[in-house]
């Protein structure tokens, strides 16, 4: 108490907190994230190397990123990946949180079998999935597809240019969907059987209940998921980086990847610093646009 | 609504029980091929395994050292939970009590950091780190975790204490404590259903993480398990069962700790929030 400034006692009493309780958590915060956060928006207009003096360059690097087709490309594939990973991680998440959510004698048990993998270091679970996706005729899902007479569906799932990001795409579902599932699960329990037994009284099917009662009340849940899904999506590093590298050529080069290259690699380190700006400001833009789309949603619904 | 176990439900009982089957088809092929040699690899990959051999585990855990970088990370995460909570629960604590303009600005300062992607200040803050000569310690990773999972600590903590009845502490300091035994033995204790949240999301977290790892640890003595394993695999690549003995053995702590702890785990997730 004797250390509470004298501003702070006048306003709040002796039974307020002295300020230096926050003092050591501000002070690493500023250091870690802060300072960083604030140099990487000046450096990102700056010619940095890392060796020697650096000298603003305007939006240059911001040009060089448009101009520059492996980032171009890097900047579709991250946007086409994260609406892949939104629309099935979440589409899926919901049919395994609807069949859960019922009176089957396994739903504590597929609960977690479904939600386990979410706690695997991703990096681990690409390189698992890695081996799912040999080449090879008899190896990994190929070799299922061969025993269960889907041989002609057989792929080069991640040499394959054209494939090789869906397939990065599927190995973050098969990891996330049960995450997913378990924040519409904490929503579907929040729906009162009075809403549906009320809707079964006035004649609703099966169909109409969910689209009427059950779908408008998930909202929220929904919210949840497609932020955490889109930001998720947006900053992908070590998946892309474990199971391809960013190949074929360029082929699943992510923002977060080329960033990595362009920085550890090459050590254009103001370049790397805009590429970073510019993801920060898509992960910025899209949770607000969502929190403003989805909040009308909730409301109507 | 309470509908009883009709044939409908066992319909779909089935059904759930052979989507949970083909889900875990990578887990089942991880199992089997870790436990066969190479002939037996090559020969009938996906069959479960006649002959089971333990031969990969003690390879590839004497190979890729993971006793070490078990212990690098078991030391990692737990030290940095421990300041975590530290610093982050005196500072919720501040900020959901102080009712002055001061503390509400730096509450909103520090739920900035959660909508900040570190990738912002990731160059910046290596360039720091090395120049303060923590690189490959430690310590630079506990700097980093202790600051980048702040924001979402200090938030879960301020939620929770804002919540909080301010009676409790009220009295110990009328009784005569000081501020800092009326947080350490009154309210902290008060606070374990969300410490126990925070507990788990940063563990996980921390326990996963790979990038930053790679960059401060990675080709020193103090590499994580994830940094250990990928660099193990580059180096093993074609040696599926060596590989997949290395991945059961590394990822085996988290999955067990998730088994006897999944009723928790599971409601700290569904709160909907992530590191």
């Amino acid at each position: 108490m004797s250390l509470s400034i004298p501003g702070r006692r006048r306003r709040g009493g002796f039974l307020t907190p002295p300020w230096w309780f926050a003092a050591p958590a501000l002070l690493v915060y500023a250091l870690v994230v802060l300072y960083p956060s604030l140099s990487g928006m000046v450096y990102a207009f700056t010619d940095w190397s890392g060796i020697g003096d650096s000298s603003f360059n305007g939006l240059d690097n911001f040009r060089q990123l448009f101009r520059d087709d492996a980032a171009r490309g890097a900047l579709g594939n991250t946007l086409s990946l994260t609406l892949a990973i939104v629309v099935v991680q979440n589409g899926i998440g919901l049919l395994l949180a609807l069949g859960v959510h019922t009176r089957i004698r396994s739903r504590g048990l597929l609960r977690v079998v479904f939600f386990a993998p979410a706690v695997v270091s991703p990096v681990m679970v690409a390189v698992l999935w890695k081996y799912v996706y040999n080449p090879a005729p008899d190896a990994g899902l190929n070799g299922i597809l061969g025993a269960i007479g889907l041989g002609g569906l057989r792929q080069d799932w991640l040499g394959d240019p054209s494939l090789a990001l869906w397939s990065v795409a599927g190995m973050v579902v098969w990891q996330f969907a049960g995450y997913s599932m378990i924040i519409f699960l904490a929503g579907l329990s929040g729906v009162p059987d009075e809403l549906h037994e009320a809707a079964m009284i006035d004649g609703a099917g099966r169909f109409q209940r969910f689209r009427h009662v059950t779908w408008p009340l998930l909202a929220p849940a929904l919210t949840i998921n497609i932020m955490l899904s889109t930001i998720g999506g947006l900053k992908l590093f070590d998946q892309v980086y474990a199971a391809t590298g960013g190949g074929p050529g360029y082929a699943s080069e992510t923002l977060s990847t080329v960033l990595f290259k362009e920085a550890f690699v090459l050590g254009h380190y103001g370049y790397s610093t805009a590429i970073a700006l510019v993801l920060a400001l898509f992960v910025a833009a899209v949770s607000l646009v969502q929190i403003h789309y989805l909040r009308g949603r909730e409301v109507n619904g | 609504m309470r509908v009883r176990y009709g044939y409908r439900t066992f319909l779909l009982e089935i059904v759930m029980i052979a989507v949970a089957l083909a889900f875990l088809f990578p887990v089942y092929a991880l199992i089997t091929l870790s436990l066969k040699d190479a002939r037996g690899i090559a020969a009938e990959p996906l069959s479960p395994p006649t002959d089971p051999t333990f031969d990969n585990f003690s390879r590839a855990w004497s190979q890729a050292t993971l006793g070490e970088a078990l212990l690098n990370s078991t030391l990692i995460t737990v030290l940095s939970l421990l300041a975590l909570i530290a610093t982050g629960s005196f500072a919720a604590y501040f900020l959901a009590r102080c009712a002055t303009r001061l503390g509400f600005r730096l509450y909103v300062l520090f739920l900035l950091g959660i909508v900040l992607p570190f990738q912002l200040g990731m160059i910046p803050l290596f360039r720091l780190v090395d120049s303060m000569g923590l690189l490959g310690t430690y310590q630079g990773m506990i700097l980093f975790y202790t600051g980048i999972q702040l924001p979402f600590t200090v938030f879960l903590y301020t939620g929770f204490i804002r919540a909080l009845p301010g009676e409790y502490a009220h009295a110990a300091l009328i009784d005569g404590a000081t501020h800092l035994q009326a947080f350490t033995r009154v309210v902290f204790p008060l606070l374990r259903p969300i410490t126990g949240t925070v507990l788990i999301l940063n563990a996980v977290f921390i326990w996963n993480d790979f990038f930053t790892p790679l960059l401060y640890l990675g080709g020193s003595a103090r590499e994580t398990v994830p940094v250990r394993i990928f660099a193990f695999v580059g180096q093993y690549v074609s040696d599926y069962g060596l590989v997949f003995a290395g991945l059961v053995l590394a990822s085996l702590p988290i999955v067990a700790a998730f088994l006897v702890l999944q009723r928790y785990v599971i409601r700290g997730f569904a709160s909907g929030m992530k590191g």
